[in-house]
Formats: C-alpha cells, sequence, structure tokens
C-alpha cells in the first residue's frame, strides 16, 4: 500500500536508469541520509559512537571494497586484511614522512598505494581461479605481515612495532571529538558507497559481472579479463586501503600489524557473505551483523542472565556469544544463503503487495 | 501462537526486560568508586590471564570487606577483551563513563595499552599497566596518565642482564656471548629489544633476535636455529601457551633449561607445570614477588573472602604468580585512591583526575606494606610526579620441577643506562604528539 510505484511514471531514460527508480526507496535513502548527519549526532552518546558506529562505518567501507572484488568480479580473496594494513601505513608514511600533508591527501595516497598492491597480487587471478586464488591471495596476507613486523622503516624504527598519529586535522577542522570522527568516517563512506553504486551500474561494472558469471563467455564477447579483474583488484583494494586508514588513523589512534591480521581477512570475507554477495546494501548488513552483533550480545547476556537471577561469569558470556554468533551465522546461511540482502530484497517484494498480496 | 510468532515476542520482551534491569542496577550503585576490570578469560592467553584477573577481583572484594576505602566501597565490572587490541578499545569506552566514571584501567595488555595511551588523557582517567606497557611512559612529564608500577620491560631486559653477568663472573665475561631473545611477536616482546641491543654494544655481546608467531604454538623453525647456532643464553619474553611450548622446545632439542631466563610475564605456574620436570631449572625475573601462599595478605585472603564462598577463582590458585599479580596491580589502584582521599576528602570518591594525583604521591614504605599483609611480597614504592615507576626491584625465582623458589638477591635496574633511553624515547613521542612536558613547577599543583 505505502511501498507501491503505481503512478510514478518514468518519461526518460534518465529516470528509468537512476540508482533507486521507485520514489519510496528514493526517499527512505535521503531520509536515512538526513539521519546519519543530523539526528545520529544529537541522539548518540559517545560510547555508541566510538565502539559502534565508527567501527561499523569503518568496516561497512572494507566490506564495500571485498563486495567488488568478491561479490562483482567473483575473485575470492582473502587478502583484505594485508590491503587495510597496506593502506594504513601507507598513509601513515605520507602522513609523518612529509611536512604539512593535509590528511585526505595522504588517505587518498595509502588508498593507491594499497591499489598498486592489490593489482600485484592480482596478477595471479589471471591464471588461477576459486579456491586456488584464495590462497593466493592469503600469501598478500602472510607477506604484509612480515614486511610491517620486520621492516623497521615502516614504522618510522618504533621500538615496539606500534605506531600512532594525533593532531588530525582537516584545512581548520580538527578531528578530535568522537563527533568529528563519525562525520568524516561518515562522509567517506557516503562519497565511496555512492561511487561504488555507480561503478557497479556502469560498464565497468558490467564487466565484472559477466566475468563473474562466466569468464569464457565474457571473453567471447569482448571483454578483456586482465582489465576486467585486475580493475576489481585495483579498486577494492583502493577502498580497502581507504578504510585501513580509517581504522588505524580515526579507530584505533596507535595500531600494530595484528590489527590487520588474517583474521581481520576472515571477518571481512563472512561480511559479504552473510551481508550478501554482488550487493552494496549487503555490505552494510555484513558489517553491521559482525561488528555490532557480538557487542551486543556481549551487553545483552548479563542483563538477560540478571533478569533470572543469575550471575553469568565474564568467560561464560564470552563463550555463550561465540556460539550463539555461530550458530545465527548459520542459520543465515541455510535460511538464505544469498545473504541478508536478498532478505531485504524480499521483503521490499512482499511489501509492495502488503496488504492485498495475492 | 505459532512457534515463530512466540519466540519474536519472547525476543522483545525479553530486551525490554534487560533494559529495565540494567537500568536499576546503574542506579543502585551510585556513590562507589568503580573498577573496571578488562580481563581475557577466553582465548589463546586464557589461562594466564584469568589467574591475574581472579587476584585483581579478589583484592577488591577483600578492600570491601574490610571496609572500603574509608569506608567507599568498591563496585566493579568485567569485560572480556580476549586479548584483541579492538575489543579493549571497545571495554575501555564502554565502562569508562559507567556509575560515576572509571577510577582506573588496567587493560594487562601491551597493545591495547599503547591503544589506551591515545585516549586516557582526553578522558582524564589513569592507566595503570604494572609490569608492562610502554617503557618510556615512566617519564610522567611526558606520559602523565600512564603509570608502568614496580617495572618496565626496560628495567626487565636490564636486570637479565645483570643476572647472567652475575652468572659469568662480571660484566666483563660477557665479550662475546651470544644472547638470543625468544619473542611473542607484538609491542610486548619488542619492548626490550632497544635496552638489549644498547646494552649489547656496551658489554660487546651479540644479541640474536627470534621472533615467534601469535599465538605461539608454532616453534620448530626458532629452536631449530637455536639449535644451530647455540647462543649461551635465551632470554623468553613469551606469554600464555608460548611459554610452555618453548620450555617445551628447549626440552626436546636438549637446550640447558639452565641457561634460560623468561621474563615475569614467562614465569608463572600455567608456564611451567605442564612440562614439570622439564623446565627444572628455568629461571625467570618476577616483579618482586613469586607465589606467595604463606603471605599475610593471602591468609586474610582466604579467610575473609574464600571462607565465605565469595572468591572469584579456585582456592589451590590463590597466591600463585599470576594471582599475586593481579592482586598487587588492584592495591596499588586502592592505594592510590587512598592517597587522593587524604587530600580530596576521606570517605569520597575521587574522580580519574584526582586518583591520578593519588597515583603520582604514591608512598608505601615497609610499615604500610606489613599493616597490609605485603610482607616478604614487595619493597616500598614510591613515585613522583616525573617518575611514574616508583621502584624497579627485582628477583630471579626458578622452577625446580614442582614449585617456584626464589635464587637470587635483589636486584635494582641501572638508571644509568635506562635513563637516558626513557628520556630520548619519551621526548621523541612528546615531539611528535606536540606535547609540552610538564615542568617540576606544574607537578607541584
Amino acid at each position: 500500500m505505502l511501498y507501491r510505484e503505481n503512478g510514478q511514471f518514468k518519461t526518460s531514460y534518465a529516470d528509468d536508469q537512476q540508482i533507486f527508480p521507485i520514489a519510496q526507496d528514493r526517499w527512505l535513502i535521503i531520509g536515512l541520509l538526513v539521519f546519519a548527519f543530523i539526528g545520529v549526532p544529537l541522539l548518540v552518546d559517545e560510547y555508541l559512537f566510538r565502539a559502534i558506529l565508527i567501527p561499523f562505518l569503518i568496516l561497512s567501507l572494507a566490506a564495500l571494497g571485498v563486495n567488488i572484488l568478491v561479490g562483482f568480479c567473483g575473485q575470492i580473496t582473502l587478502g583484505a586484511g594485508a590491503f587495510m594494513a597496506v593502506g594504513a601505513y601507507a598513509a601513515y608514511n605520507f602522513h609523518i614522512r612529509v611536512d604539512g600533508m593535509p590528511l585526505l591527501v595522504s588517505f587518498l595516497l595509502g588508498g593507491l598505494t594499497s591499489a598498486l598492491v592489490g593489482i600485484f597480487f592480482g596478477i595471479p587471478s589471471l591464471r588461477v581461479r576459486g579456491l586456488y586464488l584464495a590462497v593466493a591471495t592469503l600469501a598478500a596476507q602472510f607477506f604484509t605481515d612480515w614486511v610491517f613486523l620486520r621492516v623497521p622503516w615502516f614504522t618510522d624504527n618504533a621500538s615496539s612495532g606500534s605506531v600512532s598519529v594525533s593532531n588530525l586535522h582537516i584545512l581548520s577542522w580538527e578531528i578530535a571529538s568522537p563527533l568529528d570522527k563519525y562525520l568524516f568516517c561518515l562522509a567517506l563512506l557516503t562519497v565511496f558507497a555512492l561511487a561504488a553504486k555507480n561503478m557497479t551500474r556502469c560498464a565497468v561494472g558490467r564487466q565484472w559481472m559477466a566475468i563473474r558469471d562466466m569468464d569464457v563467455a565474457a571473453e567471447v564477447i569482448g571483454i578483456r579479463p586482465m582489465f576486467a579483474k585486475l580493475s576489481a583488484f585495483a579498486v577494492s583494494s583502493f577502498y580497502v586501503g581507504i578504510a585501513g586508514a580509517l581504522w588505524g588513523f580515526i579507530h584505533l589512534a596507535s595500531w600494530e600489524p595484528a590489527a590487520f591480521s588474517v583474521d581481520r581477512s576472515f571477518q571481512l570475507l563472512f561480511m559479504v557473505i552473510i551481508g550478501g554477495l554482488g550487493s552494496v546494501m549487503g555490505s552494510f548488513f555484513g558489517a553491521a551483523f559482525i561488528v555490532i552483533l557480538p557487542i551486543a550480545l556481549n551487553q545483552f547476556l548479563p542483563a538477560l542472565g540478571g533478569l533470572f537471577g543469575m550471575t553469568i561469569s565474564t568467560a561464560g558470556i564470552s563463550h555463550a556469544e561465540l556460539i550463539i554468533f555461530g550458530a545465527l551465522i548459520i542459520f543465515f546461511l541455510i535460511k538464505e544463503p544469498h545473504g541478508i540482502a536478498r532478505l531485504w530484497s524480499t521483503g521490499k517484494e512482499k511489501l509492495r503487495l502488503w496488504p492485498f498480496p495475492h | 501462537m505459532k512457534p515463530r510468532k512466540l519466540a519474536r515476542a519472547g525476543i522483545f520482551a525479553g530486551a525490554f526486560l534487560a533494559s529495565l534491569a540494567s537500568a536499576s542496577t546503574a542506579l543502585a550503585q551510585a556513590k562507589e568508586q568503580f573498577f573496571p576490570v578488562l580481563v581475557y578469560r577466553t582465548g589463546a592467553y586464557a589461562p594466564n590471564g584469568s589467574q591475574w584477573a581472579n587476584g585483581y577481583v579478589d583484592y577488591l572484594k577483600l578492600s570491601n570487606a574490610k571496609g572500603g576505602i574509608n569506608g567507599v566501597r568498591i563496585s566493579f565490572e568485567e569485560c572480556e577483551t580476549a586479548y584483541a587490541t579492538d575489543r579493549g578499545v571497545e571495554c575501555y569506552e564502554r565502562l569508562k563513563g559507567k556509575n560515576g566514571g572509571a577510577t582506573v584501567f588496567q587493560p594487562l595488555s601491551t597493545g591495547v595499552t599503547f591503544a589506551l595511551t591515545e585516549k586516557a588523557p582526553v578522558d582524564k582517567i589513569p592507566l595503570i599497566t604494572a609490569g608492562y606497557g610502554r617503557s618510556e611512559s615512566q617519564n610522567g612529564a611526558v606520559f602523565t596518565w600512564n603509570f608502568p608500577l614496580l617495572g618496565t620491560y626496560w628495567v626487565g631486559a636490564d636486570v637479565a642482564i645483570q643476572h647472567i653477568a652475575k652468572k659469568e663472573g662480571g660484566f666483563g665475561k660477557l665479550k662475546g656471548k651470544k644472547i638470543a631473545l625468544v619473542y611473542h611477536d607484538s609491542p610486548y616482546g619488542k619492548e626490550p629489544i632497544p635496552v638489549l641491543q644498547e646494552l649489547g654494544k656496551t658489554h660487546g655481546f651479540e644479541v640474536q633476535l627470534l621472533p615467534v608467531a601469535h599465538p605461539g604454538v608454532e616453534q620448530k623453525a626458532t629452536w631449530l636455529q637455536i639449535r644451530q647456532q647455540k647462543p649461551d643464553y635465551v632470554l623468553l619474553w613469551g606469554w600464555g601457551v608460548m611459554n610452555s611450548t618453548s620450555l617445551r622446545e628447549a626440552q626436546s632439542t636438549g637446550y640447558p633449561r639452565e641457561k634460560m631466563i623468561g621474563v615475569w610475564w614467562a614465569g608463572a605456574e600455567p608456564d611451567v607445570k605442564d612440562v614439570a620436570e622439564g623446565a627444572k631449572g628455568y629461571s625467570a625475573l618476577t616483579l618482586q614477588h613469586g607465589a606467595e601462599p604463606n603471605s599475610k595478605v593471602v591468609k586474610d585472603m582466604l579467610e575473609q573472602v574464600y571462607a565465605k564462598g565469595q572468591g572469584t577463582g579456585p582456592k589451590d590458585e590463590v597466591g600463585q604468580v599470576l594471582y599475586m599479580r593481579g592482586l598487587l596491580s588492584a592495591m596499588l589502584a586502592v592505594e592510590g585512591v587512598r592517597k587522593a582521599q587524604e587530600r580530596y576528602g576521606k570517605g569520597k570518591v575521587m574522580s580519574g583526575e584526582q586518583v591520578r594525583w593519588g597515583l603520582e604521591n604514591l608512598n608505601l614504605d615497609q610499615k604500610t606494606l606489613d599493616a597490609m599483609g605485603f610482607a616478604g611480597v614487595m619493597r616500598p614504592v614510591q613515585t613522583s610526579c616525573l617518575d611514574h615507576m616508583g621502584s624497579s626491584w627485582v628477583r630471579v625465582h626458578t622452577w625446580n620441577g614442582k614449585k617456584w623458589e626464589f635464587t637470587s638477591d635483589w636486584y635494582q635496574a641501572d638508571e644509568k643506562t635506562l635513563r637516558p633511553m626513557v628520556m630520548l624515547a619519551s621526548s621523541k613521542y612528546a615531539e611528535e604528539k606536540k606535547l609540552k612536558p610538564r615542568t617540576p613547577e606544574e607537578c607541584k599543583k
């Protein structure tokens, strides 16, 4: 009833091809953005900003990057953590070694460095596929772990191998308070998500999807696999690299290579699988699921136990958190193998007919 | 109702009631000194982390049983970090504002300490890192909120070399020796490297660096290198399962355990008890105390907490090395609050800033320590605005196959070597952060 496009006539191709052809969708997204930029800062306290929203935004960006590669181009990667690390450390080095380097420029350079490294580690994708490629990208993970642990130059010869940044500012805007950090991440994410959505809808995105669906057929109709695959690696690594720089600079402020370990790569891959492969929306769902759910469980369980007069030990809560989290992953994968994004679109389909399904 | 609807209703009802419950507990806990407790009772480092956590929480309980801090009761809440930096940061954010504000944080992880060092000054909450953390943070002029009380890794590295020199018969005998450092490949394990290299240059011994990746169960290659290169001594800078793995590997490669010296985080019961006889002769530094089952504070603990069934952990672990470390860490924090109350009002709840003053002016002499039941456990400690470490006493204890026994006299870190390094590293930090170090005048305020 509410969600129906009756009466919305499209009189031009531009109307028909916009990102959200249905007016309700458009308003929903605009409303969501207005809420995120204006409503959230008014409502939310520091804990939610620092511990939930900022990590969620940053990992959404990373998941978006991984989704471009895995979901849209079909190249499985286990090296996302590595590209985050490259982005973070490259941005760090540009930031401290070049005097007066603007923050955004060092982020972009970090992303570009990560894209270059991504292209390099994407070369095997021209010859190997599927699980074998996953193993090849795992090499990127171990390589960067090794580089940032062993080569002191990258960490500015810090004795403990931990680097830190502070006094971040863009022109005269000091990014210090949680609100500033949140807005900064949100602004970057909005720009990059919009770019990603458009990229997947234009020629290059179609090439990626053609390669994903059947690379031999794609090649026969004239798509260059080398360009398509390597561009996917480059764009994906760029996104992931920017996310890495944000994770280091904005979220942690002081980090060591363990922040971008192989666990992080797995986490990002799970995000896109659970969220929905080949869906921009899915990246956000996946990030929310993986970032927020464990923390929510961790806080919800003791309260639930308290209700029945039980005190659950800290270890017990942690174990329960892992058990429930794992069970939910399995549940979602069985219930909807195409991810939460598919549930979302099924929901929308149903809503179109509501309340009179035939 | 259909099962699905029932489940949904259940979830909503649960969530609603849970929010009510958490609101009411928050009200009940006003007017108490709140101690957040960052612990890891799960994950690869749980066997060591949970002992420390038990000691920490038990001491807070004991303080309450003795009437609180001048009548102010202590409330506390645990948060599980699993030794992961990002979860540690989340726990910090979760607990820092709870129940009237956190008193002090003790993350028991060098990685988390590094991350919190950036956050604590903003939130004005002191950070106690007794026996770990950033070594240069003992310079209170720059690191206003960090307190690496009783010792840092640089102290540990320096004392380990002193101990080796003593065994060899003087620093002159170190020339040409090879000393290998088997370390956990993280900020924790890397901390001692600069000091060892500096001392190596001074005394002419060679330092071999052998990193072990987290969590430390894969050390075959490391010990193969040791077998080939035959270092004269092996320093073990491990944590959790890495320590016992190292000892097992040493046993199987036949490296003499008498030539192995661990840092104080590699010298507790969980590290050696599974290896038992195989670890015989292995020594480790101690952060003053060893296993202290006969000390008065442990007896008090058993009487006033465990006898009432309020103990946090198993009774037979009370008094073990890491338990004592946690207990000591909690004691230092509690005494910091007590000291702060002397200035800002007895019987009042102290803010983080006031507790910092207390920690900066901590002065526990032997009489006070004896009265609290710490006779024989630790030596006096006195901090100042510029010295946030307080003291650097270290002893060495050796595993005899059944228990830890002290086998050395007291050592103290060599200030001549360490002080310049601390000043250099902390001024580099101040420069990076554009901080102005506090002057002695500012300290008096």
